[in-house]
């Protein structure tokens, strides 16, 4: 049978794919773009800070540099990325099911995604924007920068993300192969579905929110203006609305992953399968409940700040849960230590650290003193760009035998892996001091006595940016001339490695039938 | 009840197969109808945000927002809405019809829908006009001289923000069900399988359930 990547040649076989293979392949390549991109506007940014006052980036382009940062990483990459390149391959096969539910509509949400990542991009080209990523009002819809079209832009990747969404709660519902009950579900499936809900249900109140932004700022209708009777505060309500479970859509999917990687390199099942997929539907639920946290300090009642920071804390109890299982599954099993796990190592320290500091942050006290400035910048850095980026590194490292039907080089991965997490920890760590010593964030210029942490946190980037282009660099050699792999070179029980490698165009040969469950080590193979 | 008449074309309807990813014709059928509903509670949420705006600006400026509705075109909104819940009636007509087979019912009752969502779209362009020669313009286009205040200000951004998403979903209501009722009228959509029409039907009921809520909101709560 031949692969899915064989089945037809010529470029227009990918273009016009239904294969939901395909199409994660192809926005592989899209947010490995924006992540390139995004990437690079950090460095920008990174060597602009080395001194005091200005380097080469006039204090301008220095707001439009970290806005276009934001925006690029926040949009472009980390909400969309676990979701459409590794659910987009693995819900079906990890379901038994030929394809997703919608095959067309997951193509229109790849072309939508695309028009709504070439406007962002149009917009940084024609003006820029200088707002930062969360497009507060009333600056965002008076600011002479392109912010009509960013915003646009960013709604109409929304509206990608919400047909994804429909399309994979529609496949979880009604495409699992006969026999497959909930209980038999891998974990990484439940991950993704409790991200879908959350994509569904938040998405359209950014949508909405951002359209407000472009409308008043294109036709100026003072929604959120107070010269006109408007309310500031009411966007940032509206916003962090999305914008906080948004959080738990980038990181979700991530926990996902660790624990089909925890699972398979510790060959054990869950500690408590039950706790994990129970805990991420607490979270997609609770993470509704916690926007006012982003609001402390923007006029709020003492209850209110309470509420919202006891709920909060609520959430980590959630994220807490897991890290216990995860922890106890390695516990009781036979640990082989591999990338993936490196970068699980990696995710563990970086979530566990970023999470404690939220669980700090919820605290108002601390809040007031620490909001705005540097500390929050590493505390969402470590837990949620951290927890993602590790573990789409992990995702790429652990599936990338079966999607490609060949090896990575596993020396450099091993050197790329450290060179990622360590480089990660060396640039975000200065930031939590800073913070903490009153550097507020976003600003272009500052005393010189933080000068030697912003040396320490760039020199950090640059290692982070090296590991980043050695996993490019042998990746895309190793899709071409790495060598053969295995149907099932982990050893794993999960049911996508009873998929051939690399899969046929629809997954299977013949149906599949469930003879045990995801995580049976117990059972022969 | 029309009784399905075996003829070549309902011949042709019976050998209609799923595609590739289902095992049946069911499986498909279950699979659009969950995801439709699950469309539907996405574009709740859109309106949401804008029932939860407007909510908010109303407690703010309570006065302002009263004297507004008293502006409002209430005889305009009354027909548009009665329009609507007529418009709601021939569309689950038309899918009754599909169901026990009868095409040329079912494409009677969808051109009676398609119909009655253009004259509410025509309407709703004569009501927009009549506000704007009186100046009632959404945000600093705002000159109505009779209501000066920032509530009557907010309201009509309000107004014509939340109507005009409306609109705009309903014009694409229009488009999808004209879609539909080609394909009803070409055979591709059939009592055999008639998923896409119930899914865009649902769609229709939507935008009619949303324009209930806004009515009271813009025309009738003094």
């Amino acid at each position: 049978m031949t692969s899915y990547l064989d089945d037809n040649r010529g470029i227009m076989s990918w273009l016009a794919t239904r294969d939901h293979k395909r199409i994660a392949i192809m926005f592989l390549i899209a947010t490995a773009g924006a992540l390139l991109l995004g990437g690079v506007f950090a460095l920008v940014l990174r060597i602009e800070l080395l001194v005091p006052g200005k380097l080469f980036l006039s204090a301008m382009d220095y707001n439009r540099m970290f806005t276009h940062h934001g925006v690029v990483m926040v949009f472009l990459f980390m909400v969309p990325v676990i979701p459409t390149v590794f659910g987009n391959f693995f819900l079906p096969i990890m379901l038994g099911a030929p394809d997703l539910a919608f095959p067309r509509l997951n193509l229109a949400s790849f072309y939508v995604y695309v028009t709504g990542a070439i406007i962002v991009i149009a917009a940084m080209w024609f003006g820029g924007l200088d707002t930062g990523w969360t497009f507060y009002a009333p600056y965002s819809t008076t600011s002479p920068t392109a912010v009509a079209t960013g915003t646009f832009g960013v709604f109409v990747v929304g509206v990608s993300s919400i047909l994804t969404g429909v399309n994979f709660i529609a496949t979880v519902h009604t495409m699992r192969a006969r026999d497959m009950g909930w209980t038999k579900l891998p974990l990484f499936v439940w991950s993704i579905y409790a991200t879908a809900i959350i994509q569904v249900i938040a998405t359209p109140v950014l949508g909405l929110s951002l359209l407000l932004v472009a409308v008043d700022h294109a036709w100026a209708l003072g929604i959120f203006d107070p010269a006109m009777g408007g309310d500031p505060v009411l966007f940032q309500h509206l916003f962090w609305f999305y914008s906080h479970p948004a959080v738990y859509i980038m990181i979700l999917p991530a926990m996902g992953v660790v624990s089909e990687v925890v699972c398979t390199f510790s060959h054990n099942p869950p500690a408590s399968y039950r706790a994990i997929a129970i805990s991420s539907l607490g979270i997609a639920f609770v993470g509704f409940l916690t926007w006012g946290h982003h609001m402390f300090v923007a006029g709020m009642s003492t209850f209110d700040v309470g509420a919202f920071g006891f709920l909060s804390m609520f959430t980590a109890i959630f994220s807490a849960i897991k890290v216990f299982t995860w922890t106890s599954t390695l516990r009781h099993g036979a640990v082989r230590v591999t990338t993936p796990m490196l970068y699980f190592f990696g995710f563990m320290f970086l979530f566990v650290f970023g999470g404690m500091t939220g669980v700090a942050l919820a605290t108002s006290s601390l809040d007031i003193h620490w909001h705005d400035t540097y500390f929050v910048v590493a505390h969402f850095h470590f837990i949620m760009v951290g927890g993602t980026l590790t573990m789409y590194l992990a995702a790429l490292h652990y599936w990338f035998p079966k999607m490609f039907g060949r090896m990575y080089p596993r020396r450099w991965s091993i050197v790329a892996a450290t060179a990622v997490v360590l480089g990660f920890i060396f640039t975000f760590t200065p930031q939590f001091l800073l913070g903490n010593a009153g550097m507020p964030r976003r600003y272009w210029s500052y005393p010189p006595e933080y000068q030697w942490l912003h040396i320490l946190s760039t020199a950090g980037a640059s290692i982070l940016a090296m590991g980043l282009a050695l996993n490019l660099a042998y990746l895309v050699w190793a899709v071409f001339r790495g060598p053969r792999a295995e149907r099932n070179p982990w050893g794993s029980r999960s049911y996508e490695w009873l998929a051939p490698t690399p899969p046929p165009p629809h997954n299977f040969d013949e149906p599949l039938v469930i003879r045990r469950g995801p995580y049976d080590y117990h059972l022969p193979e | 009840m029309t009784a399905i008449e075996p003829g070549p074309a309902e011949a042709r309807e019976l050998v209609r197969a799923a595609d590739i990813q289902f095992q049946d014709l069911d499986k498909q059928a279950q699979a659009v109808r969950f995801g439709i509903w699950v469309f539907l509670a996405s574009e709740l949420l859109l309106f949401a945000g804008l029932f939860a705006l407007y909510t908010a600006y109303r407690t703010e400026y309570p006065a302002g927002f009263a004297e507004a509705i008293r502006h409002a075109e209430l005889a305009i909104g009354t027909i548009n809405t009665s329009l609507l819940i007529v418009s709601s009636f021939t569309a689950a007509s038309a899918l009754r019809a599909i169901r026990s087979g009868a095409r040329r019912a079912a494409l009677g009752w969808l051109g009676a829908t398609l119909v009655l969502g253009i004259v509410f779209l025509a309407l709703k362009g004569v009501e927009y006009s009549r506000h704007a020669a009186e100046g009632a313009l959404p945000g600093v286009y705002y000159a109505f001289r009779e209501l000066p205040g920032h509530g009557a200000q907010l309201f009509f951004t309000l107004y014509y923000f939340m109507t005009g998403l409306h609109v705009l979903h309903l014009a694409a209501a229009v488009l999808v069900l004209a879609w539909l009722t080609s394909r009803v009228s070409r055979r591709k959509t059939t009592a055999a399988y008639h998923a896409d029409l119930e899914a865009g039907v649902l769609y229709w009921h939507l935008v009619d359930c949303i324009w209930i809520f806004l009515y009271p909101l813009f025309y009738l709560l003094t």
